[in-house]
């Protein structure tokens, strides 16, 4: 280098972004941190409560179990959309990019309701399959866990897809001719050589949604009606209708550390996926 | 290339997925013309009575207005901030730049809700020193969005930053160029769709927040996504439906409009697709999470157009 890479000039890009995150997401974050341990006394009582009270271990568990069952039914979703995605002839691909993008930029309130639209027990397919003629008494398909998972999981495909697809890129096209050169079925390609090589964008994909799938608040706000709380919407109810600071905090901090392990898994994996790729 | 296409079964379960994915979004419009005052289908007669609801109720235009104006301010903002903190870490490539990166792009890894509560904290601890700047006002959801959307803008910027030929940046210096001249006359032009990229995307992201706007206001500062949330809380309202179908209209105008500009260029895609795949420089240290954003697509279809 031939001139230093010294001065205020570089030195005023570069900061002003971190000092302002500082100010307004780190030092806030601590603060919630300070909640979790002095409200509404000093103590450890706050966390006692996360891992030992049955409402609250009740509300995690639905979490963790509505977070899995989100995660494999998008994860297998998006393989499909993803495999026409990357593979499907130019009109084919148009068409899955389109229905892939309209969603995504589409406001997760509207997502909701359309689903509401649907799923309520006046909606669409209830009366589509009362006029069949295949039930007598309209399903409950929302204000439960089947609305939310349904919502959930319409909600995330598209940022599974992402990842997916572009695993499903580094394969070499002349590999799977090569399997179907020597014999093996279309089906035997797919399971035996393109599954296990896209398999470094699964994982990410799965880790990526369950990871944005835990702090979940809207989608099961709305189509979860109150019934199958998750952990975000306690937290909201913690915070501003039972007014217990302490606990809405101590929740928010055991939620950051499950992602930061989850987070740092992604990163070991990103490094498997380059050296596959 | 591409010769290996995808056999009857894949296209017949992604048609079913496709449908899946357009279902929610189409079935608002009908319900959107009920002429009841209650969510039911319109049987027989239409009406478009929920629609003149949100020109005529001033509620639903006081929101818009305040949504547009936190959107923009927000997109600004951000936009600066993450110009600016892209062209440091890129010019001076400091030996922590991967946990500086990291740092800020913290808001976009961390649980919304988790965030939501950290910006309820800031926006009343602020409410204590100055009321105007605090909880339930628009500069305080604004604030708040800064820090929700700037994590994006980053991303974005960084990709654009990292496939720009640094071998410019020294020519320019070599000849004697200023560290301000350089920037604005050789890197920022040369980011440029990056730049627009990040300031649609910030405004987009703000325009339609709502998990951190519930936590932050209540009764004065309503932005268009929260009045749509208490639309949907209460007894739903149908001209949620309406709005819905407006905004569900011009998201696809703008995907088709953007589609159909890039079919024009197609040939030029076809070519970028290998170079689009290989790695895209060392600033940027986390490849899936612009990946699982679809950011880098974005931003190359910008780039053609």
């Amino acid at each position: 280098m031939i001139w230093t890479r010294r001065g205020g000039g570089y030195l005023a890009l570069v900061a002003p972004l971190p000092i302002f995150l500082a100010l307004a997401y780190g030092l806030p974050f601590l603060g919630v941190a300070g909640w979790s341990l002095t409200l509404p006394e000093p103590g450890l009582a706050q966390y006692a409560r996360v891992f030992t009270d049955p409402i609250v271990q009740g509300v995690l568990v639905r979490t963790l179990r509505i977070c899995a069952v989100v995660t494999i039914a998008t994860t297998v979703a998006a393989y499909a959309l993803a495999y026409v995605w990357v593979r499907g002839s130019p009109r084919q691909r148009t068409f899955v990019e389109f229905c892939i993008l309209v969603p995504f930029w589409i406001s997760t309130l509207t997502r909701a309701f359309g689903w509401l639209v649907l799923l309520y027990n006046r909606g669409l397919v209830n009366s589509w399959l009362q006029a069949l003629g295949a039930i007598d008494a309209p399903l409950t398909m929302v204000r439960n866990e089947f609305g939310v998972i349904v919502g959930m999981t319409h909600f995330l495909i598209p940022f599974a897809v992402f990842p997916i697809a572009s695993a499903m890129r580094h394969v070499d096209e002349r590999v799977l001719l090569a399997s179907r050169g020597m014999g093996a079925s279309r089906l035997r390609t797919f399971w035996s050589v393109f599954l296990p090589m896209t398999m470094p964008g699964i994982f990410g994909a799965g880790l990526i949604v369950f990871v944005f799938s835990l702090g979940f608040f809207i989608t099961p706000a709305i189509l979860g009606g109150g019934r199958s709380v998750m952990a975000a919407e306690f937290v909201y109810v913690q915070l501003f209708q039972t007014a217990n600071w302490g606990l809405a905090a101590a929740i928010s901090v055991v939620l950051v550390a499950i992602v930061a392990v989850l987070v740092a898994l992604l990163f070991r994996l990103t490094r498997v996926e380059k050296l596959v790729g | 290339m591409n010769v290996y296409r995808p056999g009857p079964a894949a296209l017949v379960i992604t048609t079913a997925l496709m449908i899946f994915l357009l279902a929610p979004l189409i079935a608002i419009v009908p319900i959107s013309l009920t002429p009841f005052e209650y969510l039911a289908m319109p049987r027989g007669e239409l009406s478009l009575r929920h629609y003149r609801t949100l020109v005529e109720d001033p509620a639903w235009g006081a929101s818009i207005l305040l949504s547009l104006r936190v959107a923009v301010v927000s997109s600004i903002v951000a936009t600066a901030f993450a110009t600016a903190f892209g062209l440091g870490v890129w010019y001076l490539q400091p030996r922590f730049a991967g946990l500086l990166v990291g740092f800020v792009l913290l808001p976009m890894v961390v649980p919304p809700v988790v965030s939501a509560v950290t910006l309820y904290f800031l926006v009343t601890w602020i409410s204590r020193i100055f009321e105007p700047f605090g909880y339930d006002t628009w500069i305080g959801v604004a604030l708040c969005h800064v820090v929700m959307v700037t994590p994006f803008a980053v991303v974005i910027i960084l990709v654009a930053l990292s496939q720009v030929d640094r071998r410019m940046e020294m020519a320019a210096r070599g000849l004697g160029a200023s560290l301000w001249r350089t920037t604005v006359s050789v890197v920022l032009p040369n980011i440029r769709f990056g730049i627009a990229s990040a300031a649609f995307l910030s405004f987009v992201l703000s325009w339609e927040e709502i998990a951190v706007t519930l936590f932050v206001t209540s009764v004065e500062a309503i932005t268009l996504p929260r009045r749509v949330w208490m639309g949907l809380r209460d007894n739903v309202d149908p001209a949620v439906a309406a709005i819905s179908v407006v905004l569900t209209v011009l998201t696809v105008a703008v995907i088709l409009a953007r589609m159909m500009a890039r079919g024009a260029a197609r040939g030029v895609r076809e070519e970028a697709t290998a170079e689009d795949a290989a790695p895209t420089g060392e600033v940027v240290p986390n490849v899936p999470l612009r990946r699982r954003l679809g950011l880098r697509g974005a931003w190359s279809r910008k780039e053609t157009l």
